[in-house]
């Protein structure tokens, strides 16, 4: 479902006097369906980086990315949007909303993309977060004002509204207290048994430990430290 | 789904000696909301204006649809203008008629397109008008007696009450008050989701397009010196000028 060959990054930055940094090199890796494979490392080794070139949020350098059998590398703008859309789900560790819009809305919306009408995607939204312990009163409200927590459970609410067939997780359950970490952790499992491809980085151990099938760590992907 | 809606290659506009843009080539996709950026005289607004037909163009082409729009008679372009295409001016007051009431405004363009039956025009104005967030009793206001924010909902509203496919927008939120311009992003975004509309939308501000644009194209001195997704562009911008413009934005 998820597949990574041989990829490579590097910035540069121009206005820096042409500053070139390798980020990464040769990093491979696979996720199947109904698997979740956890990516460890060290702070900068390259987890995030590598996360975002999955998403097409960084371009990446040289390799293949594959989603769903979509390349990702050289791919066009709209197909990438498309994937976004259909495909690929992503838990960010920031909410980035338009101010005002309230929380069902912003949950809502995956599925108002693809074409589910208001009524229905209200319906679930609200469901997802009546399942994070969001409560009720708060669904009307905009997430600007909210607490670090909860905006971090709307961010998760709105990745899982939609059954995504893959899904990118960037420390979901950072921030949260040991009762929304379980619903979490049982979110995370139950798109597995749906069959999902994750990918995710955790920095809560037991978290990784009880969710991830397979470690994979970026430290072999950072150029000029793997050798 | 399967061919652009416009189609631009080539484009060129000089004024004199002086470029106003060139070499701009790009396709939008039905559905497709494209952002272009820069600074003040970067050629972003002399571009809209050369797409919208409000300028001819010194080179390139132009396909709407599948047809060519340079080449077509100046009635036919006009006619789709009035139809098929939407144009939001920055200052709202050049796209209203200040002398009229609200309600006419909105139904005026509905009349421009055949609709005759006065009720149903008026019902259609009363429709939009909540659908833009102005109470219904303003309808018979002339816009002069609105505030910034009101009067450029009142210009979306008579721009997309004839169903338009295609929507240019120049600064659209240029000028409002933040807290006003939150509600607006709101409206349009909801809009162009709901109405499937095709976008093309010129700013200065990169927050707009992070929160309205699929796509970015960005500007200097006349030419388009990168484009991509939006986020892509935005988070790891591979031009010189691009980086410059990124990582020149002020914190909040």
């Amino acid at each position: 479902m998820i597949s990574v060959e041989n990829l490579s990054k590097s910035f540069t930055l121009h206005n820096q006097g042409g500053t070139v940094i390798p980020v990464m090199a040769g990093a491979s890796l696979h996720v199947g369906p109904g698997e979740c494979v956890g990516l460890v490392g060290q702070s900068g080794a390259g987890k995030s980086t590598l996360m975002r070139m999955i998403q097409g949020n960084y371009l990446a350098g040289a390799g293949s990315i594959r989603i769903a059998g979509t390349e990702l590398v050289g791919a066009e703008p709209r197909a990438i949007t498309r994937l976004r859309r259909e495909t690929l789900g992503h838990v960010s560790q920031f909410l980035r909303v338009l101010p005002r819009v309230p929380a069902v809305d912003v949950v809502a919306e995956p599925l108002r993309a693809l074409g589910s009408p208001e009524a229905e995607a209200r319906a679930r939204a609200e469901c997802m977060l009546w399942r994070l312990n969001i409560p009720r009163g708060l669904w009307s409200l905009s997430p600007t004002t909210f607490s670090g927590g909860e905006q971090q459970r709307v961010n998760i609410a709105r990745g899982f509204v939609h059954p995504f067939p893959c899904l990118l997780l960037d420390e979901p359950t950072a921030s949260l207290d040991a009762q929304n970490r379980e619903v979490v952790l049982t979110l995370i499992e139950e798109a597995k048994a749906r069959g999902a491809a994750i990918l995710g980085i955790f920095h809560d151990a037991p978290a990784r430990d009880r969710v991830c099938d397979r470690l994979v760590d970026v430290t072999a992907f950072t150029p000029g430290r793997a050798a | 789904m399967s061919a652009p809606i416009l189609s631009v290659r080539g484009l060129e506009r000089r004024y004199g000696a002086r470029i106003g843009c060139t070499g701009v080539g790009f396709d939008l996709w039905p559905g497709e909301v494209l952002g272009m950026v820069g600074e003040s005289g970067s050629g972003k607004s002399t571009l809209l204006s050369c797409l919208a037909g409000h300028q001819r163009p010194d080179a390139g082409s132009v396909t709407y649809d599948g047809r060519d729009v340079l080449a077509m008679p100046e009635t036919e372009r006009r006619r789709l203008a009035r139809t098929e295409w939407a144009y939001v001016h920055q200052h709202a007051r050049e796209g209203l008629r200040m002398g009229v009431s609200a309600g006419a405004n909105v139904g005026e363009r509905l009349m421009a397109t055949g609709a005759r039956h006065y009720g149903r025009i008026r019902a259609q104005a009363i429709d939009w008008l909540d659908r833009v967030e102005i109470d219904e009793t303003r309808i018979d206001d002339r816009p002069t007696a609105f505030s910034g924010g009101m009067q450029q909902r009142l210009q979306i509203a008579r721009n997309l009450v004839t169903g338009p496919r295609l929507v240019f927008m120049d600064e659209p939120t240029g000028g409002l008050d933040v807290s006003v311009q939150a509600r607006l992003l709101d409206l349009l975004r909801g809009l162009v989701r709901d109405m499937g509309l095709s976008v093309i939308i010129v700013t200065h501000d990169l927050a707009v397009v992070r929160l309205l644009a699929d796509r970015l194209m960005v500007m200097k001195s006349g030419r388009v010196v990168e484009q991509g997704l939006t986020d892509q562009v935005l988070d790891d911008p591979q031009d010189a000028y691009t980086q410059l413009l990124v990582s020149s934005v002020l914190q909040v």
